[in-house]
This record gives C-alpha cells, structure tokens and sequence, in this order.
C-alpha cells in the first residue's frame, strides 16, 4: 500500500490517477499508460489504500494529537493500548468495537515501520474510529464505557479531570507535564513560549468578528461542564494569569499535590498505575502553543501531495465518515504542541522527502499546513458549517497565517451566514389529549376496559411526572423507583383492544415529547408543522436558546457518538425496558411501523419550481418546517423501532463466530423483517425521496445486533447504502438531483452508522466501488424530493449533533489560546440577563402579550381534532399566498403601469436624450417604492377578509361559536404573518424588477426612432 | 383566605382542644378575626372529620356499640324527651349523626329478621319520620340538626354550596365571554373524567408576582378549604387526571387553600381562591 503513496511522492503518478485508481475498479488511466502501469501492478491492493492513507495519517499524527493512537516508540507492549470508543449504549455492547481489533494486530502493523505490510485483514476502522471523540468528549460518556472503561480515572473522584487513554494516563506528579503554575516549562528542548501568550493581547483584529458581550455562537457554555474539562481543567493556563492570582494558583497547586498523592495512594484497578516520572507523551492541553508558521513547513511538496490524494478521498466519498476526517483536520489545525519525544530515530535524511521513512508531520507547522491545505479543499462543506464554527474558523490565526485567502472566504461566508443553529430541546411535557372520537366509551369493548384504561393512562402520567422529577437525582434507578408500577399497569392490560389504546398513547407521548425541532414542540406528526413558530415566537425560542446554554444540553460523544437517548427518550427506553411486555413490544412495533410507514409515505408538498418568479417562497419556510418534522418524527420513530425490534437479539457479548454465527444466521434469515424497509429504501431511491428515507432509516439500522449486516437482506440494504454513500459527491452539482445540504445531512448520518460498531468494519472498504452504477435508472420523478433543499443547517445539526464538535474543537482552541481562557463563564452573564430582560422574561406588554398569544394559540389546538389544526394551517397557507398574489396583480401591477406613464413622460419631455437607462431607473425606483409600503396593509387588510370565511366553509357546522372565531383569528393571524412576512422582504425587489422589466420592454418597444412613440404610448398603458 | 402553612397549623392546633359545636365556632372566630367564618368552618370541619376518621374503629368494636346502645336504652326510659343520645355522642366524643346511626343499625338488627342494608339506613336518616321507633326517631332528629360536619342535612348543605359555587363560576364564566363545556356536557360526550368546566378556547391567566401567565384549559370549582389532605387526595383523583387529558387547568378553592400547595403552577396546576380577574384571551387581532 504504502507503495502507491511512495511512488505517488516521487511523482511517478499523478493524484489524480490515484484517485481514479482508487475509486473505480476498471483501470481509469488512460491518459498516461505509464501511470496505469504503475497501478495496475498494485491492483490487489486497491481497496486497501483508503484504510492504509487513513491509519497512516493518524500514525503520523499522533505525535500531535497523542491521545490518539499510540505510537510505536513510544508505547511498547502497553496491552491495553486500544482504547474503545467513547460512550456506549447502556448495555454495554459498545465495548466490542475494540475487542475486534486483537491488540497484537494493531500493534504489529504500528511496531513496524509505517510501511509495515498491512496484511489479512488490518482495517482501517481502528484508529479511524478511535479518534472519534477521543479528545473533546470523554468525560461525558460516564457510565456507559464498559469496554473502555479502563480509560477513565476514576480513583480520585473528580469529577473534572482529564479522561485518557490507557496508554496515556496523565502523569499528575510528572513536573514536566504539569509544572507547578507560573513556573516555566521545561520545554524539553527549551522551546519559549510564544510571545504571542506573554504580552496579553486581549482580541487580535482577526477576532474582531468577536464581541465578547454580546456574541452569542462563541464557544457555547455547552462545552464547559462536561466536554471541556479534558483540556481545561488541568491545563495550567496560570502563565497568563494576571499577579493577583496568587492564592488561585496556590490552591491548584495544592490541588494538584493533593490528587498525585491520591494516585499514588490508590490506583484504579482499571488504570495501570502510571510509571512515574517515565516520560509519557504529553497532551494536547499542553502547556504553550506552539506558534504555527508557514515559513517553518518542512516538506511542502509532500505535504501536498498527501493532503491533494486525502482531500479527494474524502471529496469522492472514499472515507466512511466526513465529517469524523473534518474532525481529525481540525485536530491537526489546533493541535497546540509537538511532542518532542525521544525518538529522534527519525532522522531526516536527505532525499528521505519521498519515501515514508521520515514522518510525515515532523512539527506543528506542517500539521498546520496540510490541514489548511485540505481545508481549502472542502471550503463549501465548511461553508455550510453553523455560524459560530465559521466565526471560529475565520478568525483562527493558524488560518489566517497559512491561507489567508481560505480566510477571506470563511469570513464572507461566516457574514453571509444566517442561521444560528440551536439544539435545544423546548420543554414541552404535555400530556396528550383526550379526544372523544378515538377515547370515549365507544371505542371500548366493555366497561371495565374503559375503565383499566382510565387508570392506566393516569399511571403513566404519574410514572412520567415521578421521572420527570427524579431521573437528575444521582442514586435515583428507574427500575427501582418505578419499575413494579410500570408492570402493575402493564399486567392489567389484558384485551388487545387496550393495549392498542395504550400504545397509541405511548407512541404520541413519546413524539410530542422527544421530536420537537427546535421549534415549540407539541405537535403531533402528521398533523401539522409548528404553529407556535408560524406565530412567531421567536421570543420562546430565545428563551429555550438562553435554556440551552444554562443547562448543559445533552452532549453527544464526540464527533461519532454512539446511538443514545438523550433527555425524554431515555424515559420511554426505560419504559420499555421495565415493563418487559411482550404484548406491548409487539403492539409498539405495529404501531410505530405504521406510522412510519404513513409518514414516509407522506406526499410533502413538492415545491413547484416556481412558477415566473419568486411568489413560491411564500410557501418555502411553511414547506421546509413540515419537512423536518416529518424527518424528525421519522427518525425518532424508526429509533425506537429499531431498539424494540433488535431487542431480543442485542447483548452484551461479542458477537458470535464460526459454527455458532452460521447456525444463527440460519435461524435469523428465515425471519421476516419487522418492517420491509428495503423495499422502502428502493422505493425511496427510486422515487428520489432517499432524504425522507435515508435519514430514519439510518436511525433503525442503528440499532441492529451484529448478526443484522450478516443477513442477507440488510446485506442488500447495506449495499444500497454504501453505493448512494459514494455517489453523494458533494462537488458535484448535478442539476436537478440533489441539493448540497440534502446530501450532506446524508453524508452525515451515513458516515455516522458506518461508524456504529455494530456495523462490520469491513463492510465499507470491502463493498465493491459503485464505479458508476448508482444510477437511479428507473423513471424518477422529475421533482423528487432530494432536488428540493428541504434540508437547512438547522436541521442538519438537528439529526446531527456530533457536527458541533467541530466547533467544540476550535472553541477549545481559541479558550486555550488568545488569553482569554476565563471568557466561558464570563461571557454568558451579561448576555444572557440583557437579552432575556429585554425581550422574553420582561414584563413590557407588548413583548409579553405576543408571547402569551403564542403560546394561547398554541395551546388553543391541544384540545381540538387535529383536524381543526391541518384546517386552520392549509387557509392560512392558500391565503397567504393568495395575498402576495394579489397584492402583485393590484398594487405592483399599478406602480408599473405608474413607471410606464412616468417613462412616457421623460420621454416626452426630454426627447432623444432619454439618458442613462440605469439612472432613468433609479428615479423610478425611488418614486415608486415607498409605495410599497402599502403591500403591508393592503396584505394585513386581504388576509383579514379572506380567512375568515375560508375557515368557516371548511370547519364542521357544529363548530361551537367560540371556537370558530378563535380559528378565524389564528388563520387570519398565520396568514398575514406569512404574506407580510413575504412582503416586508420582497416587496422593493419585485417592485424593481417588475418595474425594470416594464422600462426595459418599453424602451425595446419605443425602438430606436422616436417617431414611433406616440403609437405606443397606448399600447403601454393599455 | 389564602394561609400560608404555619397560619393554617395554628388554627388546627387551636381546634384539637375544642369540641365540634356551634360554639367553638364561634369562639374560633373570636380568636382569628381576621379569617372568614366560611374559611373557618371549612378548615373546622375537615379538622373535625379528620379527628372523627381516625377515632372511627374504637366505636364500631362490638363492645362499644353494645354498650353506647344499653346507654341508650337506659337512657330512653328514663326521659324520651331528653336528648340522650346526642348527649352521649358528645360525652363520647363522637358525630352525633354517626352515633345516630350507629345505635339505629343496632336497634334494627333486634327489630327486623334481616340486616338492615345501607340504602334503608340511609333513607331512615334523611327522613327520621320512618324509623318505626318514635323514640328512637326523636333522638335521630336530635343528632342530625345538632351535627355541624356529619349527616345527611350537612351534606345537603355542603352539596348546595358547592352547586351554588359552580353556578357562580358559571355566570362568571359567561360575563367573562369565556365558552365551555360542563360535567354534563363531557359525560354526555362520553369523557372519562370531567372536570367542573372545560374551556373551549384556553385562557392565560397572570399572576401578580409571576413573570408568565399559565395556560388554563379546565376549571375545577371546590366549595372547602384546601388543606394538605385533601389537596392531594384531589390530586390524585382529579386534578392530575384532568391535566393528563385536558392540559392545564385552573382549581379554585373557594374557602382558600393553604398555600404551600399551589406548588404545581409550572406542571399545569394554578389554585385560586377566587374567579381570577388578570385573564388574557386570545386576541381577536393577532398579527
């Protein structure tokens, strides 16, 4: 393998020969035989390139990064040397991912030279897949670690120190590593600190973009209690303290004695003891920064290389996992300190640039400068990262430093960037309602179990309220405290008739609870999109924002965390798991199939490509929303789907080999899949919908046991997979097939169940390239789904938590950096008490009475048949856009009608000289605009006559009167809102071009000789 | 009428010593002018049944009801006219009309050949007239007009009140515009449980001191005092019940409440004493 980088840096061939060797089984090159020849003689070897590039450049870093995989020197014979991945589920099955991988395999391809042949079966996914999450999120996992709990340090019982890695425990007594502060570093080879950490510079111009009162994306408070501490809490950042720290530093001083006394004292029995004083690779929390300066790059060329050949494996899909490849350059962009060990067995000898005997990353410039080289590579991916990862990119020196052009473009990204992305959860525990229609006696067999239901759904309310109010507590166990109620209630279920009723229940529980978007929750799927945003509450929305940052949202592992349940889910997983019911778990999988199975199938209004101009947009956000959350749903749906489903077969140990595999795979083959989701999938391709479909189905698969990606049938499901992963080319705009955003959410959670370990490591690399097969040959649907960019960057970070890592990473970065490494915690107090007197908690009327106007609206539907809901949104839809419909074909259509008599007059008036086109425009423009003032009032005035009537023809007669016109009102309210919406954003633009578009057809018309313009002058008008 | 928890200590310390007449009562008043006599009765009346449910097993022995019942008959000989029984109820320290009852279960079990079931003892209590003892009758007469907190008269009265409570919300209800639906209504539609009304368009109601308003979907009108006990045997029978399918609601204890219990406002459970008057409809022009 090793062979095709080497020959590949003597420039024997081209990167772009190797990619097209890598991609494509069929021999590409034909430009340049010589090239093909090369290859060819490497073929058999071909799909093991992209693992081998991958295992190399994490060999190389780990210098660098040395919480990463060990490197050869530096950790010989450590038998633990593989730590698992961080977090796992709660019944341990995370733990096999490192048992797949003996140690002695990894270790004996990284004993060896680098070049070491990787025979059998070495696979990338090792140190590919350790590294998720490895350095920020270790803490986090808590105790769900059980295959690699032997990497955290939980003799001393802090709860805010460093996770490591076996390998690499922090040795607290090493002076080296952590010095007493304030002392200088005895950087082992004298390096100074930075100037750059001396002179306090509090904000660099390059952070400008920073206000630190009142910014809100910088680095989210999020990352302090649980991800940070890794990096921040024994990092002595004392050197820049100011003088008056002195009893601070003393305390941590004592501190620290005090816990390297513990350590001595007691050692885990899951962490070796660390040898002390042995000089251990120090880590990423080091003391300085080492200052990044292109100008001290060693290899350039090289570097190059590699990054050009790494850049389009990950551009062609090559890499199970984008953004984990994201996650690692963003590792090498911060990475704070080279780690001068003692190898210095790597001697640069001359003409050692293009073989890999000499390390690749020989100092922290170089891992600076292929990182931005790659970067630069993927500038649209990043382009389409949150706004606070953009401003923390742009305003990265490294970057600067090194490519300031790369620069310059994420700042006019990070300015023209819109949307702050929030994950935030809205609390919104209500109960679901009572609805006559499907709950009133009738819908029961008998009485009594009319009756058992009545009890049963009180109890599982007062469950609920019981978790709700302990679950933080810590000796608090949802068996213990519940468990024997749950099965209580369970037990009286006996009439399949009241299991239904229950599982309904549970089911719209479980959705009103756990899917909300961002948005103001409650909504019940199917039935509508939020209506609480549609009123724009944006004030709740700051409000849950603020709540976010206060209290630390649930934090997802690292950049491929394993599947979990944050926050409510985690009730209904417990739930499940305490009533042990097989009738319920069979009800549960009915249910939620079905409704699966209903909202997959759901026709999502197709947006129409618009029809002449942009009027559509009207109905784009409303589109958009219902969009994600039927997504969301799904994908919350299909989770617990697939938890119930591969319950019975998912256990704590490894999973089964040989005889034993063969004789299971037998049994399970023969057992029909709860739900046809192939089929689904094809369909779903086929129809271009894979952005509805991939995502939940991702979620199911999730959950799979090992033995799943065995079986023939999700063997297929897995192929389809891989292939649509490979052909989601994100440079590639194909017109009309898929929207950047839609294919990077797919990108995402693809590259995120590739990494679930579960899934064979083998499964990626081993699949057989698409080449070019993935074509969806069948006759799709000229508007699927995938072509319409449903998908935002709220959504995308929505289905995608682990995306925030990256910001994480450089929110780490920057805290460590720019001596401002206090500005976590103080940065939140003022923004927060600003903003929230301000407009949301404050007691001003105005602001307060629209919130509570929301929320009435809101909660007016909670009791209502949703069909009162889906009516009152489809009129406030249809008339919304009716609105900037009729406010074009009125008031536009007149001040055209203006500008053209105004135009004739000019003309008239001045003759030939009818002067500069562009100027005669502007006056135009500026007389008529401000009458476009009016849409506003004219809209507020249409909405107002038209919804009305339109809820009351389509509202049940029997409407009581009350509720009728409070429908009336919210419909005229969504509505105007909606058009005015519109209006207020559009209306100059269209007034312009519509305008322009008269003068310039007028003008065309008056032709070149003035003689004609009296004819025409009726026309125009006319 | 809103107490807070140590007031309302104070005054049931004050009723332990006390017997259950009109004149403690009224001696009560004396000593916390400030609380309103319903208030006062209310909290006198839970405090005495309270007292009464956990006496209640050492009357009903087959001993005591052997020996209240000689008493009785003794009693009853001596002068018909006297009021033996209630005099012994009190000497007892027991409800008049439970001791009523009592000794008139007794008395049938000698007279009849068959037990006597509920629904006649009953109906001889609510109208003495047919108890076949004239005696007997006179006696039970006695003891239920003289009971302040048991028996058939005072749940006539307590049902009353709270009928006429519910009657008042209702016509606040309507001056208020407000529309909804009541116990009938939702059991004629078939609801499982029915709070006394359910608004057909939520309102938000302000508290003074709070910083939002609360959602209220359902009213529930109580004619008594809201004291530990029997806030949370409401909870759990009705309140939460209610919030489980209607959302939340609003209680309102017409007599106060204590008001260490309307800790449940941010779950959906607001207690009043009184028809709120800060209520925010929803806007007839919302945009």
């Amino acid at each position: 393998m090793a062979a095709v980088l080497e020959s590949l840096l003597r420039e024997e061939v081209s990167v772009a020969a190797v990619v097209r060797w890598i991609a494509c089984s069929t021999q590409g090159s034909k430009d340049n035989p010589g090239e093909a020849a090369a290859l060819s003689s490497l073929q058999p070897l071909r799909k093991e390139f992209v693992p081998f590039l991958l295992n190399f450049l994490r060999e190389q870093s780990s210098r660098v990064l040395p919480q990463g995989p060990p490197t050869p020197a530096k950790a010989p014979g450590a038998s633990t040397a593989l730590p698992g991945r961080p977090g796992g589920p709660p019944r341990g099955s995370r733990g096999a991912r490192s048992q797949l991988f003996p140690p002695t395999e990894a270790l004996s391809t990284a004993a060896e030279s680098p070049v070491a042949r990787r025979g059998g079966r070495r696979r990338v996914p090792g140190p590919v897949r350790e590294r998720g999450g490895r350095s920020l999120e270790e803490g986090v996992s808590g105790e769900s670690l059980p295959g690699a709990g032997s990497r955290r340090l939980r003799g001393s019982g802090s709860p805010c120190r460093p996770s490591l890695t076996v390998s690499d425990p922090p040795n607290l007594s090493n002076l080296e590593e952590f010095p007493p502060v304030g002392s200088v570093p005895p950087g082992p080879t004298g390096r100074t600190k930075p100037s750059r950490r001396i002179n306090p510079t509090p904000v660099s111009e390059e952070r400008s973009l920073s206000k630190p009162k009142t910014c809100f994306t910088s680095p989210p408070i999020s990352c302090v209690p649980s991800s940070q501490p890794s990096a921040l809490d024994t990092r002595p950042w004392g050197l820049g303290l100011p003088p008056g720290c002195r009893s601070l530093q003393e305390e941590r001083e004592m501190l620290r004695k005090e816990r390297s006394k513990q350590l001595q004292q007691s050692p885990t029995p899951t962490c070796p003891t660390p040898e002390l004083g042995s000089p251990l690779p120090s880590r990423t929390g080091g003391l300085t920064d080492e200052p990044a300066d292109p100008a001290r790059v060693s290899s350039r060329q090289r570097l190059e290389l590699v990054a050009l050949v790494y850049s389009s494996c990950i551009a062609e899909n090559l890499v199970p996992n984008l953004f984990l490849e994201l996650f690692f350059v963003f590792q090498l962009l911060t990475a704070r300190r080279m780690m001068t060990a003692k190898d210095n067995d790597f001697e640069l000898s001359p003409g050692a640039l293009d073989n890999l005997e000499s390390p690749l990353f020989q100092s922290i410039h170089d891992c600076v400068f292929f990182a931005v080289q790659v970067l630069e590579c993927h500038f649209q991916v990043l382009s389409n990262l949150d706004k606070g990862t953009l401003k923390l990119l742009a305003e990265n020196e490294r970057l600067l430093c090194f490519s300031p052009a790369l620069q310059g473009r994420l700042r006019a990204a990070y300015e023209g960037s819109v949307a702050k992305v929030s994950l935030v959860m809205p609390p919104s525990a209500q109960a679901v309602s009572f609805q006559p229609e499907t709950d009133n006696r009738a819908n029961f067999s008998t009485d009594r179990a009319f009756h058992t239901f009545k009890k049963q759904r009180d109890v599982f309310y007062e469950v609920l309220r019981e978790w709700e109010d302990h679950h933080e507590e810590p000796g608090w166990d949802f068996e213990k405290g519940l468990g024997s109620r749950i099965r209580a209630m369970m037990g009286q279920l006996s009439a399949a008739c009241s299991h239904s009723h229950f599982v309904r229940l549970f089911q719209k529980q479980l959705l009103q609870m756990c899917q909300s978007p961002g948005g103001a929750g409650g909504t019940v799927l199917g039935e509508a999109p939020d209506v609480l945003s549609m009123l724009g509450a944006d004030k709740l929305g700051r409000l849950w924002r603020l709540q976010e940052r206060l209290v630390t949202p649930q934090s997802s592992g690292g950049p491929c965390p394993p599947p979990t349940f944050p926050g409510c889910q985690g009730f209904f997983r417990d739930f499940i798991l305490s009533a042990s019911s097989f009738q319920f778990n069979q009800h549960l999988m009915d249910s939620l199939s079905l409704k699966i199975r209903e909202l997959n199938g759901l026709a999502l209004p197709q947006h129409e490509p618009s029809d002449e101009d942009g009027e559509s947009d009207v109905d784009w956000q409303g589109e958009r929303r219902q969009f994600a959350v039927v997504l969301l749903s799904l994908r919350l749906l299909a989770k617990f789907l697939g938890f119930v489903a591969f319950l019975p077969y998912r256990g704590p140990e490894p999973p089964p080999t040989g005889e034993l595999q063969d004789s299971i795979l037998a049994l399970r083959s023969q057992v029909p899949p709860v739900l046809d989701v192939r089929t689904l999938l094809q369909q779903g391709l086929q129809a271009r919908r894979a952005v509805l479909t991939v995502p939940w189905l991702v979620e199911f698969l999730s959950f799979a046991d090992h033995v799943v990606p065995l079986l023939d049938y999700y063997r297929g499901i897995f192929t389809l997979l891989l292939r649509l992963h490979r052909s989601l080319v994100l440079s590639q705009d194909n017109e009309g097939k898929m929207c950047f955003l839609n294919k990077l959410l797919l990108l995402a959670v693809l590259g995120w169940l590739f990494q679930i370990p579960t899934v064979p490591e083998d499964l990626f690399f081993l699949e057989e390239g698409p080449s070019d097969a993935f074509e969806m040959d069948t006759v799709a649907p000229e508007h699927g789904l995938d072509s319409v960019p449903v998908v935002d960057q709220q959504l995308l970070y929505t289905c995608c938590p682990y995306i925030g890592e990256l910001r994480k990473l450089l929110a780490l970065w920057v805290s460590g950096s720019s001596g401002r490494s206090g500005g976590f915690v103080r940065k939140i107090t003022p923004t927060t008490t600003t903003t929230t007197t301000s407009s949301s908690l404050g007691t001003q009327p105005p602001q307060t009475s629209q919130g509570l106007q929301a929320q009435l609206a809101q909660a007016f539907f909670h009791n209502q048949p949703p069909s009162l809901r889906r009516t009152v949104e489809f009129v406030a839809e249809r008339i919304g856009s009716n609105c900037v419909k009729h406010i074009k074909a009125t008031l536009v259509a007149d001040l055209v009608r203006q500008a053209e008599s105004l135009l004739q007059e000019q003309l008239l008036t001045q003759g030939e000289e009818v002067g500069d086109p562009a100027q005669l425009l502007e006056i135009l423009y500026s007389r008529l605009c401000p009458h476009g003032a009016q849409a506003l009032a004219l809209g507020r005035e249409f909405c107002q006559r038209k919804s009305p009537g339109a809820v009351r023809a389509l509202l049940p007669e029997e409407t009581p009167a009350a509720v009728l016109s409070s429908a009336e009102n919210i419909a005229v309210g969504l509505a105007t809102e909606k058009a005015c919406a519109w209006l207020s954003a559009n209306i100059t633009a269209l007034i312009r071009r519509e305008v322009k578009a008269a003068v310039s057809r007028t003008l065309r018309a008056q032709g070149p000789e003035p003689a004609a313009r009296g004819e025409r002058r009726g026309c125009s008008g006319a | 009428m809103i107490l807070t928890k140590a007031q309302y200590d104070e005054i049931a310390q004050c009723l332990v010593s006390v017997p259950p007449t009109r004149q403690s009562l009224r001696k009560l008043k004396q000593r916390f002018p400030s609380q309103s006599q319903a208030t006062l009765l209310s909290i006198f009346s839970q405090e005495y049944q309270k007292h009464i449910k956990r006496t209640h097993a050492k009357h009903h022995t087959s001993e005591a009801i052997e020996s209240y019942y000689q008493r009785y008959l003794n009693g009853v000989v001596k002068n018909g006219a006297a009021p033996v029984l209630l005099d012994l109820a009190n000497e007892v320290d027991y409800a008049p009309s439970l001791m009523a009852r009592l000794i008139l279960e007794r008395f049938l079990q000698e007279h009849e050949e068959t037990p006597p079931s509920k629904s006649v003892i009953n109906s001889m209590l609510r109208d003495p007239s047919q108890i076949p003892d004239g005696v007997l009758a006179n006696q039970v007469y006695q003891c239920i007009v003289n009971d302040c907190c048991y028996g058939p008269l005072v749940d006539c009265i307590k049902h009353a009140i709270g009928h006429e409570h519910e009657v008042l919300l209702r016509d606040m209800l309507l001056e208020k515009n407000l529309s909804f639906l009541d116990e009938d209504q939702l059991r004629a539609k078939g609801y499982d449980k029915t709070p006394d009304f359910i608004l057909q368009v939520p309102v938000v109601m302000l508290c003074p001191l709070a910083v939002e308003g609360h959602i209220i979907h359902w009213i529930e009108s109580k004619a008594s005092f809201g004291d530990e006990c029997s806030h949370h045997a409401y909870l759990h029978d009705q309140f939460w019940s209610y919030w489980n399918r209607f959302g939340p609601g609003l209680v309102i204890y017409w007599y106060g409440f204590i008001q260490e219990l309307d800790c449940n406002r941010e779950r959906g459970i607001l207690l009043k004493a009184c028809f709120p008057t800060n209520i925010v409809t929803l806007c007839h022009s919302v945009a």
